[in-house]
């Protein structure tokens, strides 16, 4: 395991930066672009799960272990808000049928 | 040689992402976010972040995205009533998307922190290290995440529980 993080010391900061941008972006186009509930918490997980690489660098870079108990605990509220938010949805298919995110617009008044 | 791995990983990252957004059935898009977060956990053991590695391949590959494939196999959809949104729409969203990823990178090059990633430390990412961290001046955080995880354990129950006709 050693030998191989010293295989990897050469990786500059800004790729690992920029890498996570791109996932990211990602996840906020799949968000855009589709209906389907299920999907959207999918590229929601996406978009955590880029911020989570992102602190695990920076505490590498920093030498600092906060970032990676912040990681922890961003995976502890991811399981909670899949949780509650499947069951959201599996409610949602029990009244309507349907897991379009269109019908629940009247949500708005 | 060492390198070339983070990158051949990356590219299979975005490669799977993009799957993911842009497979048309449900399930084909939860297994192609497994292998997303696979890819994600050879990240955390390149960084030597091994708890991470550890956590992310268990809570995330072994736990949500078994809840996502169960809550997608228990909805029962069919081809018909996959949602579509219009072809405009996608358009505008795929525009917005490159903008925001232009943005970023380009706002982020102004700053140019290049330098590149080195451990000083080799047991910064190990069990022992974060242990000490999460229970020293972690610990009231760490305690209240177990409230956070009891009151969604408490509100998933309650939400999914079919409600009783009252007739009488």
């Amino acid at each position: 395991m050693d030998s191989l993080f010293q295989n990897m010391q050469g990786v500059p900061l800004d790729h690992y930066i920029w890498f996570c941008a791109i996932i990211f972006t990602i996840g906020v186009v799949g968000v855009l672009t589709r209906r389907n509930a299920i999907v959207i918490f999918m590229s929601v997980e996406l978009m955590l799960n880029a911020v989570n690489l992102l602190l695990a660098a920076f505490s590498v870079h920093h030498n600092d272990p906060s970032g990676q108990v912040f990681v922890f605990f961003i995976m502890a509220l991811a399981a909670a808000e899949v949780a509650v938010g499947l069951s959201i949805i599996v409610m949602v298919y029990r009244n309507t049928q349907s897991i379009d995110i269109n019908v629940l617009n009247r949500l708005k008044w | 040689m060492g390198t070339s791995v983070f990158y051949f990983v990356a590219t299979l990252s975005i490669f799977f992402a993009l799957m993911v957004v842009f497979a048309k059935n449900p399930i084909h898009s939860v297994l192609y976010l497994i292998l997303t977060f696979f890819t994600f956990t050879v990240h955390y053991v390149l960084l030597n972040a091994q708890f991470l590695a550890v956590v992310n391949f268990i809570v995330y590959m072994g736990a949500i995205m078994v809840l996502f494939l169960f809550v997608l196999m228990l909805l029962n959809l069919n081809k018909e009533n996959e949602p579509n949104k219009t072809a405009l729409l996608k358009v505008v969203g795929i525009i917005a998307g490159g903008c925001l990823v232009v943005t970023l990178i380009g706002s982020l090059k102004s700053v140019s922190i290049s330098s590149p990633l080195l451990l000083k430390n080799p047991s910064l990412g190990l069990v022992e290290n974060l242990g000490k961290e999460l229970f020293g001046p972690f610990m009231l955080p760490f305690e209240l995440s177990s409230l956070l995880l009891l009151s969604a354990m408490v509100g998933a129950v309650l939400l999914t529980k079919k409600e009783e006709k009252n007739n009488g």
